[in-house]
């Protein structure tokens, strides 16, 4: 009837098809290599659902009895979390100059960005074994831990902000005679103020997740508690304990996105 | 035939937007309907094919009541009637080709429109559509790469792809450039020639509903005030159709209720 | 040009209201009493801070130089490691996609169903993974199988709250349009909003993986499989070297990962 074609397929996204090919087999190859490789003790899986039931059996009803082990855990955490914070962000705003590749010398450049990567790659519970090795137990190696991860990510977003800023001004600042540190006071930080609050009350709020994990390790804080109950099978202390930690982050999160929406 | 009867529609509890309004579309005509912005022009439209929902009265197409229509059988007469967008409404990460498939959706198979294995029968209408509008070459192209006119191309082929019995078209032209606008215009009376279908036209460009359409429907908040031929639509029309504002016209209708 | 207030940071010299400037005032006095009654009952032994600059001394020299006569093993591990975290990233995103559309406003299909998405994203996101990790240890066992479901269970809160977001901003004019064809809802799905979501789907995948990499890499602490398990035994048994290998061994995965993330985002999108 007519010489309109009949036929039509949606073109691949990869053109080339033997490169498409070896992607799929590749796929395939990985998932099927890594399921054969994994060391999986199924036998031991398979117990899983008769504890799976006892443990839960175990955790209902939580319980809230031992209420002060909990109330002392949940406030040495909000300690460890403040203190972290404080120091994390006062650190973060040399290291974070250092890593602004506009205004720190190439050398200290490199050094900044390199104690930021380190911070950043390691996650807060590594840090924190080693610290609880080097300083001991406790909520001091906590406080250590979490002003590195701090850093980590205050310092980058800081750096960041450095390296947009408005340079007109520190010119003007120069011109007019000014010495380096009143440049930085006057021309840079009412520039990167507004950021840094926000960024101190986001960080709150981080390490405040962070800090009722860091306990599981040993340092200090609700995560101790929760560790110890889980150790000595009090399924249902643990339940609580999880309980109140769910619901402290929901209310931190939300008082941190409200104050930060006010401020921003 | 379209034929529409002492139709309402009122959003919330506020004024009604349309007032029992009667309206008939017989044979294959172009009609246009023109009124200032609000009039409720896309209302009328879209209580059609039920994207908005009628208040009260009768809307029946070729024999079947649309106004009381669920579920399967909605959709099974939306499929009848295809619609035309001011801003095109593609899918813009889909190919041409998909975006004028998917005007079959309600035709074939799920497991067809997943895996994109479209009817042999549908991919040479589709391209014979395309061929007609001028598109066949971006068969395979993203919709996002197009130009306007080439968009709005893709939007009438994918509502002709539905085989409809009428043809409702929203500011079709709104977004085009002039010269664009007229070919799409054209374009619509052409079709609905040679596919000997009725179609709707909401239009601000009286200009254009005088060229292109066989009747003129003028609308004044919620009435029509005007419908005849395009010859008839003289000075005095066009004032009584673009003037008043729609809160001097509800409160008269107060004044005339009470 | 820029204007006084640009050039300066501050419009004038009464910026603030009385009323700011004393809210400015009660938050920096808050934030003051706070770290005051933080470093004041903090059950810390000063004398241990004080020393702590030189313990952390020590123990870096005793890592140095770092041992790699270990150095397959931990590769060997290493990789099992991001096998973990990619297995964990997929199934994580697989499982999310029902539980966004569920969660999305514009997509789920009663109250009770939103309200059953959200409760899911909740959860998964308020338990960190280690914890998800304790848990599921204690249930399957120590070993790779607790830490994929545990990296899987806290990626499906993440993965599915910002795909139910996404879902909430997609253009709606090309769904009424489908729908005016008398589509399906499932075919709209597809055709409508699969295509919406995708850019934002890869991008949030991706990104997860990422972060998965760094989280796999502590499983190991709490018995749940991957590289954790190797610097827990350096660690257990003073081998400091060796810990320091696995800690550079760690620190090479994470910006490995990094750079192959930034290439796929850049590929994909
Ligand atoms: N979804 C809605 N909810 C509430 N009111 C609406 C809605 N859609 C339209 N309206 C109101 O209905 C009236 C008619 O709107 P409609 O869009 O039909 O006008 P129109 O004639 O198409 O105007 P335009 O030429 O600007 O497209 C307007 O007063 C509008 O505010
Ligand atoms: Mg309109």
């Amino acid at each position: 009837m007519s010489d309109a074609p009949d036929t039509w397929r949606k073109p691949p996204f990869i053109a080339n098809r033997w490169l498409r090919w070896a992607v799929y087999l590749g796929v395939i190859t990985y998932i099927v290599w890594v399921g054969a490789s994994m060391p999986i003790n199924w036998e031991r899986v398979a117990d899983g659902l008769g504890r799976a039931k006892r443990i839960f059996g175990g955790a209902f009803p939580p319980s809230f009895e031992r209420s002060g082990l909990l109330i002392d855990g949940f406030l040495e955490s909000l300690k460890i979390a403040l203190l972290a914070t404080a120091g994390g962000v006062a650190l973060s705003i040399p290291i974070a100059f250092m890593a602004a590749r506009n205004i720190a010398p190439l050398p200290i450049y490199y050094l900044g960005r390199a104690i930021i990567i380190i911070a950043r790659s390691f996650h807060p519970v590594i840090v924190a074994i080693i610290f609880v090795k080097a300083v001991g137990f406790g909520p001091f190696a906590g406080v250590l831990t979490l002003i590195v991860y701090s850093i980590g990510f205050v310092a980058k977003m800081l750096a960041e902000r450095i390296e947009e800023i408005d340079f007109g001004q520190v010119e003007a600042m120069r011109a007019a005679g000014a010495p380096y540190l009143s440049t930085l006071v006057y021309a840079i930080f009412p520039q990167i103020m507004p950021r840094q609050i926000g960024l101190s009350i986001y960080q709150l709020d981080s390490n405040l997740r962070a800090s009722a994990v860091v306990g599981i390790v040993g340092a200090g804080g609700i995560g101790a508690t929760l560790a110890n109950a889980f150790g000595r099978y009090d399924y249902d202390f643990a339940l609580a304990i999880t309980i109140v930690i769910v619901g402290a982050i929901l209310i931190s999160e939300g008082v941190s996105g409200m104050i930060r929406k006010r401020i921003g | 035939m379209l034929k529409i009867t002492d139709l309402v529609k009122r959003y919330g509890k506020g004024d009604p937007v349309l007032k029992n309004l009667d309206l008939t579309i017989e044979g294959e005509s172009v009609v246009s309907i023109i009124g200032s912005s609000g009039a409720g022009k896309s209302t009328l439209l879209r209580c059609i094919n039920r994207l908005v929902e009628p208040t009260s009265g009768s809307i029946v197409l070729n024999g079947t009541e649309l106004t009381t229509l669920q579920g399967r059988e909605l959709r099974a007469a939306r499929r009848k009637i295809g619609m035309v967008f001011q801003s095109f409404n593609l899918v813009d990460r889909l190919t041409v080709m998909e975006n004028v498939q998917s005007g079959r959706l309600g035709y074939i198979s799920t497991w067809a429109a997943v895996m994109r294995r479209y009817p042999k029968k549908d991919i040479r209408r589709a391209f014979e559509l395309m061929e007609r509008v001028g598109i066949a070459h971006y068969a395979d192209k993203r919709a996002d790469e197009l130009s306007g006119g080439e968009r709005q191309r893709v939007g009438v082929v994918r509502a002709l792809m539905q085989d409809p019995e009428i043809l409702l078209a929203d500011e079709p032209t709104a977004s085009l450039d002039p010269k664009t606008s007229e070919q799409i215009m054209g374009l619509l009376r052409d079709l609905a020639g040679e596919l000997k279908l009725p179609v709707l036209i909401n239009i601000h460009n009286v200009n254009e509903a005088k060229i292109y359409t066989d009747r003129i429907v003028g609308m004044r908040y919620g009435r029509i005030i005007f419908d005849d031929k395009p010859d008839s639509l003289d000075q005095e029309a066009m004032d009584q159709i673009y003037s008043g504002s729609p809160h001097a016209d509800r409160s008269t209708d107060m004044k005339e209720a009470s | 040009m820029s204007t006084i207030a640009e050039k300066f940071g501050r419009e004038d010299w009464s910026r603030f209201t009385f009323k700011q400037r004393m809210q400015r005032y009660a938050a920096f006095a808050l934030s003051a009493l706070l770290l005051a009654w933080a470093l004041g009952s903090i059950d810390v032994i000063w004398v241990w801070v004080w020393d702590a600059p030189e313990q952390m001394g020590d123990l870096l020299g005793r890592m140095y130089p770092p041992d790699p006569s270990n150095l397959g093993a931990i590769l060997r591990v290493l990789l099992e490691t991001v096998n973990i975290a990619t297995f964990a990233t997929a199934l994580g995103v697989v499982v999310s996609l029902p539980v966004a559309y569920l969660a999305a406003q514009n997509t789920t299909p009663n109250r009770a169903t939103l309200w059953l998405g959200r409760l899911i994203l909740v959860t998964s996101r308020s338990v960190n993974t280690i914890i998800w990790a304790l848990l599921f240890v204690a249930i399957f066992g120590p070993g790779v199988v607790a830490g994929i479901l545990a990296i899987m269970f806290r990626s499906i809160g993440f993965i599915g709250k910002l795909l139910g977001e996404a879902i909430e901003e997609i253009d709606k004019r090309p769904v009424e349009a489908l729908e005016a064809t008398g589509a399906s809802r499932f075919k709209v799905i597809v055709y409508a909003i699969i295509p919406q979501v995708m850019p934002t789907f890869w991008a949030v995948a991706i990104l997860r993986w990422d972060i998965n990499l760094r989280e796999s890499t502590v499983l190991g602490l709490v018995g749940a499989g991957g590289i954790g398990i190797i610097l827990q035994g350096a660690i257990d048994t003073f081998n400091w070297p060796e810990a320091a290998m696995v800690l550079l061994a760690i620190l090479a995965l994470v910006v490995l990962g990094e750079v192959v993330s930034a290439f796929l985002r850049r590929r994909i999108l």
